[in-house]
């Protein structure tokens, strides 16, 4: 049962990756879960990244687990262990493995010839054998077959039964006899592995103390959160892979914080549109009578939502949109990651119209940011896009604890209430009063002093109708004003410039964790390079000075067509030609390996 | 083409309402709409509706879409806010401001254009969430501010001012209406302000989504012989199915229709919808009856008008989403964020 490889497979305690190839459909999630939770309470780094297909059942899915005791929990390319469920895949999973490394497979069967390579060492379990003899009826057999290739995972990687144990009694409280199949079955791939096998593995886990402090929460639940938080009363969306579960924690946190115990009714409203071109149109309405209002989607929902998105630039209307994004165009792979909305959030609608991007890197951001996004909106008066993507949304990260500040006020803007409206000798509602680049609004339901015409078509800054330019241009050459004033308004960026180099390495959002290992490999391959990851957009003091101080600028990012670096040379005044690209598009999260590739390629030529 | 401000001028005899205001208070601005344009007389039962009412202006949200029928919220109490969205996108907008206010009266102003084509869909899921607010179809057939092109509400036969024949079969508000559920259905002409101001009224105090669809006749495009949308052929086809008459709260019944015959509805507020049936038998709670009924009339050719479906005890928006009683843009920020504490129970470990 055990093939056992002659290249020798050096110790790696925490510090390894191992991926697991499924077919979907077979309820591999709560197996996957079980394992990183546990990894993660036993203080040990680590990341979980779920590659699956738009699909319900039958394609081949995988889940890649990185484990590291300095952070790096990027994606890798290879694997010390793979476990190898799917016949569809064996022969792609296997290629993946490191000379030296494990193969787990199910040895109901003999081991297929395309998973054989000569420096792999195999590990059979016969997970369906034992599950058929212990379980009954297919469903709960296939899925106990995972938990069960779960259990001997905790025998060969070290990791702690105890915790295991307390996972399952979280997981299963008051449904005692799920619990019990579960761990009946966690048992019989761990007795099985422990009796068969040399275990743990040279690969394995050890308990550290590097996660205290910190949760496994993905991006959606945080941005949810962070909406509930800053007062979010009006949702609305459409269901959309892969923003549709920040929608459901919304309603699901709603449902715990939000219900008024006395009244048992609710104090937040989810509206399912009928399309996206409906979702933000009723985020304006909500906005437009007082209430904070968002919505979440994905890259075909923006591409939908952009005339409205105009509208609610130009009679500057406060809205926040989440774009989870996607690999674009068109359907394009909707549950792979690319950066690809930059561009289209950024000058969303026709006509002249430039929008205020929010850019998180981890669930942490996602969850803070969404505050930002509401004041911003509110104190602007204008659409605020929050780009996330699916690795972050979608994916469990180690993140530090969700913060929040008991001061904190929400940041309404310039709203004029009936008293101060009396006090006005007459309300033009583009017109600030003091000059700034931000005029006051008033809300329907409190003034008939306060009433004016929401308009998209030409307006003065009286907000009557117009086609004269000098009116025109008096509103609009004032929102550009208005936009470049959010500049300073934007999170700053994250600069790390200590080293003084004449390299800088520029990126945004899930890119952090592969580019900040880069740096590392990078500099012990004695390429010098400070890093600036940008938050936000429009682009303030601390951008533009990091890119004055910098020969060659490397600008990293999850796109085809290098989108910040674009909206950097059109947004700054930097040479375009100062600008290089390394861009991974394939879909996948990027590795540390692709930009240490790219970036050596640039600075090597 | 800048907009014409119209001189606030009152009669000091003018008579007042309950709030003490005059019709002129719920005037708006002055229509750039072309001189006997149906749409302006919709614009005048409204405004009539509203101050019959006593319907404090600053409550009232005015939302349009596109198109010269959304032009017309401009033309009706300038005490209100207005939102002229974009082209079809009334409906959502609507329920994002009955959603976050729901003391608001939303009153949608939308053409066939707006409604019938480009933004169909969301009128049909406005239906289907019942948002509570008056939504009216100002109904001309055709497209006017583009010169004249055919609308989806367009009868076969129905010829353009050159003589050309639409081919392509209407869609018709009142049976999308009944076939997805909606709670308030009538027809009206804007030549007949007697029958439209009764139906407005009824429509503000209904519990629900109130359409209705206003024959409009547009009297640059659609008003030549051959159309079936003028002025002359809906004076000739016009079949009133119901006579209506809108009682408020708290006030004595004092009949403007004969009391024979009458059927009354108590609407949600107590106000009394009181209504004839002109057709012996028409019964307007009954949606299978009406759809038969209906289906009968257009065989004959006949334009249906008055009050034709009611239904005033399904939930509105807020009660399906058992949402707070008061609007939630009142609701205390204390009262919306859980706070740390709560946060740090959550846990995630």
């Amino acid at each position: 049962m055990v093939f056992q490889t002659d290249v020798p497979q050096r110790l790696k305690v925490n510090d390894f990756s191992l991926k697991l190839a499924n077919v979907n459909g077979t309820g591999s999630s709560s197996a996957n879960n079980l394992l990183v939770r546990a990894i993660f309470r036993m203080g040990v780094p680590v990341s979980g990244k779920n590659l699956f297909p738009s699909n319900i059942q039958g394609l081949p899915t995988w889940y890649e687990i990185r484990v590291n005791k300095n952070g790096h929990v990027a994606r890798a390319r290879r694997y010390d262990v793979m476990v190898a469920m799917n016949g569809q895949t064996y022969e792609s999973d296997i290629a993946e493995v490191v000379s030296g490394g494990y193969t787990m497979y199910d040895s109901s069967w003999p081991l297929d010839k395309a998973l054989i390579r000569e420096d792999v060492t195999y590990l059979g379990v016969p997970l369906a054998e034992m599950c058929n003899d212990s379980f009954h009826g297919p469903r709960e057999r296939i899925l106990m077959k995972n938990i069960a290739c779960a259990g001997a995972l905790v025998a060969m990687l070290g990791l702690d039964m105890e915790v295991i144990a307390q996972l399952l009694t979280e997981q299963f409280a008051g449904k005692d006899r799920l619990r019990a199949s579960n761990q009946t079955a966690l048992r019989l791939g761990y007795d099985f592995a422990a009796e068969h096998f040399d275990h743990p593995l040279p690969c394995r886990v050890e308990p550290m103390d590097a996660t205290r402090g910190s949760i496994l929460i993905d991006g959606n639940t945080a941005a949810a959160l962070g909406c509930v938080y800053a007062g979010a009363t009006v949702a609305a969306w459409y269901p959309i892979t892969p923003s549709t579960s920040l929608m459901d924690a919304f309603t699901k946190y709603c449902a715990k914080f939000r219900r008024d115990p006395d009244t048992g009714q609710n104090n937040y409203l989810v509206l399912q549109a009928e399309d996206e071109l409906a979702s933000i149109g009723m985020v304006l309405g909500a906005s437009w009578a007082g209430a904070r209002a968002f919505t979440s989607t994905s890259g075909p929902g923006i591409s939908l939502m952009q005339e409205l998105l105009g509208m609610g630039y130009y009679a500057e209307v406060p809205a926040v949109v989440f774009d989870v994004q996607r690999t674009g165009p068109s359907t394009g792979m909707p549950t792979r990651v690319q950066q690809s909305d930059i561009l289209s959030c950024a000058y969303a609608s026709h006509g002249d119209t430039k929008h205020v991007l929010l850019f998180p890197a981890h669930p942490a951001e996602c969850f803070s940011m969404a505050a930002t996004a509401f004041d911003l909106a509110e104190r602007f008066q204008t659409p605020v896009l929050v780009l996330s993507d699916i690795d972050i949304g979608m994916n469990d990260w180690v993140s530090p604890a969700l913060e929040w500040d008991d001061d904190y006020v929400p940041d309404r803007g310039r709203v004029l209430d009936a008293a101060a409206l009396r006090e006005l000798e007459v309300f033009h509602r583009y017109e600030p009063a003091d000059r700034q680049a931000v005029a006051a609004r008033t809300l329907p339901g409190v003034s008939e002093l306060g009433a004016y015409f929401t308009r998209g078509s030409g307006h003065g800054s009286d907000g009557a109708y117009t086609e004269t330019p000098d009116q025109y241009q008096a509103v609009v050459d004032r929102l550009t004003r208005k936009h470049a004033a959010v500049a300073e308004h934007i999170p700053a960026p994250m600069v790390a410039d200590k080293a003084h180099a004449p390299l800088g390495i520029v990126t945004l959002g899930s890119c952090e964790l592969p580019v900040l290992e880069a740096i590392e490999i990078l500099a012990a391959q004695g390429v010098v390079a400070d890093y600036m990851r940008i938050r936000g957009f429009p682009f303030g003091a601390a951008v533009r000075a990091f890119l004055e101080a910098h020969e060659t600028i490397v600008v990293v990012e999850e796109n085809r067509d290098g989108q910040l670096r674009t909206l950097l040379t059109l947004e700054t005044p930097v040479p375009k030609e100062k600008l290089e690209s390394v861009l991974v598009y394939g879909g996948y999260p990027m590795s540390a390996e692709e930009v240490v590739d790219g970036v050596t390629q640039i600075v090597g030529s | 083409m800048p907009s014409i401000v119209k001189p606030s001028v009152t009669n000091p005899g003018l008579e007042r309402n309950a709030l003490g205001l005059t019709m002129r208070d719920y005037e708006g601005g002055m229509s750039t709409l072309c001189a006997g344009c149906g749409h302006d007389s919709v614009t005048a039962a409204i405004t009539q509706a509203l101050w019959e009412t006593a319907t404090p202006p600053h409550m009232i949200a005015k939302l349009s879409g596109i198109g010269c029928s959304a032009k017309t919220a401009a033309y009706f109490a300038r005490g209100a806010h207005g939102f002229n969205g974009c082209h079809g996108r009334m409906p959502p907008i609507a329920t994002g401001a009955s959603a976050a206010n729901r003391d608001l009266l939303c009153i949608g102003i939308s053409g066939d254009g707006d409604s019938l084509s480009i933004g169909l869909g969301h009128l049909a899921h406005l239906v289907r969430r019942n948002v509570r607010m008056v939504y009216v179809i100002e109904n001309n057939g055709v497209y006017g501010l583009t010169k004249g092109q055919f609308s989806a509400s367009a009868d076969v036969g129905s010829t353009t001012k050159r003589g050309e024949a639409n081919h392509l079969q209407p869609i018709d508000p009142i049976f999308l209406g009944l076939s997805v559920g909606a709670t308030f259905l009538a027809r009206g002409f804007s030549g007949d302000k007697r029958q439209l101001v009764p139906i407005f009224r009824a429509a503000m105090a209904h519990h629900g989504l109130a359409i209705i669809d206003v024959i409009s006749p547009c009297v640059t495009f659609n008003d030549h012989e051959g159309s079936t949308k003028s002025y002359l052929f809906t004076r000739q086809h016009d079949v009133q199915m119901t006579v209506t008459d809108f009682v408020p709260p708290a006030e004595e019944i004092s009949a403007t229709i004969p009391d024979q015959g009458v059927i009354s509805i108590p609407m949600h507020d107590g106000a009394t919808l009181r209504f004839r049936s002109v057709p012996e038998g028409y019964d307007p709670t009954d949606r299978a009856a009406v759809m038969e009924h209906l289906m009968a009339s257009r065989g004959r050719g006949e334009i249906v008008t008055g009050l034709l479906y009611i239904d005033e005890q399904s939930s509105d928006l807020h009660e399906l989403g058992n949402t707070s009683a008061q609007p939630l843009t009142q609701v205390p920020f204390e009262k919306l964020c859980p706070g740390s504490a709560a946060l740090a129970e959550i846990g995630f470990r």
